[in-house]
């Protein structure tokens, strides 16, 4: 998000809302975009309208945008670059056994 | 074209047909009517919500008028129904017809209607008659959402700001006369009643004026009064004068070339 907050410009906009969707049972929710809304209600409603009517999900989460907590641009460095050299983190270093392989 | 007509007896055949259109044309006259908020919405996300009730409408007529011909049996298409009958001919409610107005007045009409219809639907649920029932069920889940929406609007204009307060008591006051016609009911109602094919609206009408007067109470809204006068004989024709132009802009590309398609 550009600004921090859509309410402290000069922008007369309702409060804005993050959504997520759920695209099946089971499945984790997901960023769908965000939207201006009054309030949760509205929000919620709003959602289903301009995110849901495709059949996208079957639940939705809505949180208001400003009580997201985001690392920094600056946090970039000391957060992830770390994990630069440090392939064997990834489980294809491991054979894993037959059996499970064909659960998954 | 007409069918109901008090003259000869009704067949089960003419007054379903009939049935099926009356409530096709409120469903496509009031969507014509939403639709005209599409790029003209208050805000974005409002514009789409109205944009897509308006499309359930015209989904809920079209599948309403293509059974009506099937059930006449005389081989005519849905669009002859959409296109080609006047507005005398037309059976909507007259509330459906009034001009879009402001927000407010929109908001008000969506949520009368939209209250209305859920209880209709509720009782459409289970008439005999697979293939009608079938469609009800479908369009119902819709009808639920589209009550969602207006009763939270009328909730928060009403108990919103000054403006937005006096705007949607306004529209309430205005609309109220137009509210009697969603409970009258002719020959063709009773007729098909009989037989478990139409909906007694008479039985829900308390139901929903508690619905509508508890709604307007908790949006800080006076109630007019249920009893004032309100203006009959939609479903006999009649119509206000804004009809005809609605009708004008709907159907003038069809009439000036009735042949054409989109090749």
């Amino acid at each position: 998000m550009s600004k921090e907050n859509g309410n402290k410009s000069e922008d007369t906009q309702w409060p804005l809302w993050e959504v997520f969707t759920q695209p099946r049972d089971g499945k984790p929710h997901e960023h769908a975009g965000s939207l201006h809304a009054p309030d949760a209600e509205k929000a919620l409603e709003n959602a289903r309208d301009v995110y849901t009517r495709r059949k996208e999900a079957v639940n939705i989460w809505v949180v208001p945008s400003d009580q997201i907590v985001a690392s920094k641009g600056e946090d970039e460095g000391p957060f992830f670059d770390p994990a630069d050299d440090k392939p064997y983190r990834h489980p294809q270093f491991y054979s894993v056994p037959r059996v499970s392989k064909r659960r998954s | 074209m007409s069918t109901a007509t008090k003259s000869k007896e009704l067949t089960k055949q003419e007054a379903l047909f009939e049935y099926l259109v009356r409530l096709a044309d409120d469903r496509l006259i009031l969507g014509h009517r939403l639709s005209e908020w599409c790029g003209h919405g208050p805000i974005l996300e409002e514009d789409i919500a109205l944009a897509n009730i308006a499309l359930d409408y015209i989904g809920h007529a079209a599948n309403l008028y293509e059974y009506a011909v099937e059930v006449e049996g005389e081989g005519r298409h849905r669009d002859d129904l959409v296109y080609f009958r006047n507005d005398v001919e037309y059976k909507n409610l007259k509330i459906t017809e009034l001009p879009r107005g402001d927000f407010g007045f929109t908001i008000a009409r969506q949520f009368l209607f939209s209250s209305y219809s859920y209880y209709l639907y509720q009782l459409l649920s289970d008439v005999k008659d697979e293939q009608f029932r079938g469609m009800v069920e479908k369009h119902f889940k819709e009808v639920k959402y589209h009550l969602r929406h207006s009763r939270e609007w009328v909730l928060r204009l009403g108990d919103g700001t000054e403006e937005s307060h006096k705007r949607i008591q306004d529209a309430f006051n205005d609309i109220w006369t137009y509210i009697g016609e969603l409970f009258h009911q002719d020959e063709v109602d009773e007729f098909l009643q009989d037989k478990n094919l139409a909906a007694n609206t008479a039985s829900f009408k308390s139901d929903w004026k508690d619905l509508v007067s508890d709604t307007l109470e908790e949006a800080t809204l006076d109630v007019p009064d249920f009893d004032q006068f309100m203006v009959e004989g939609s479903r006999q024709g009649l119509h206000t004068e804004h009809l005809g132009h609605l009708l004008a802009e709907m159907q003038h590309l069809r009439r000036s070339y009735p042949d054409g398609n989109w090749q």
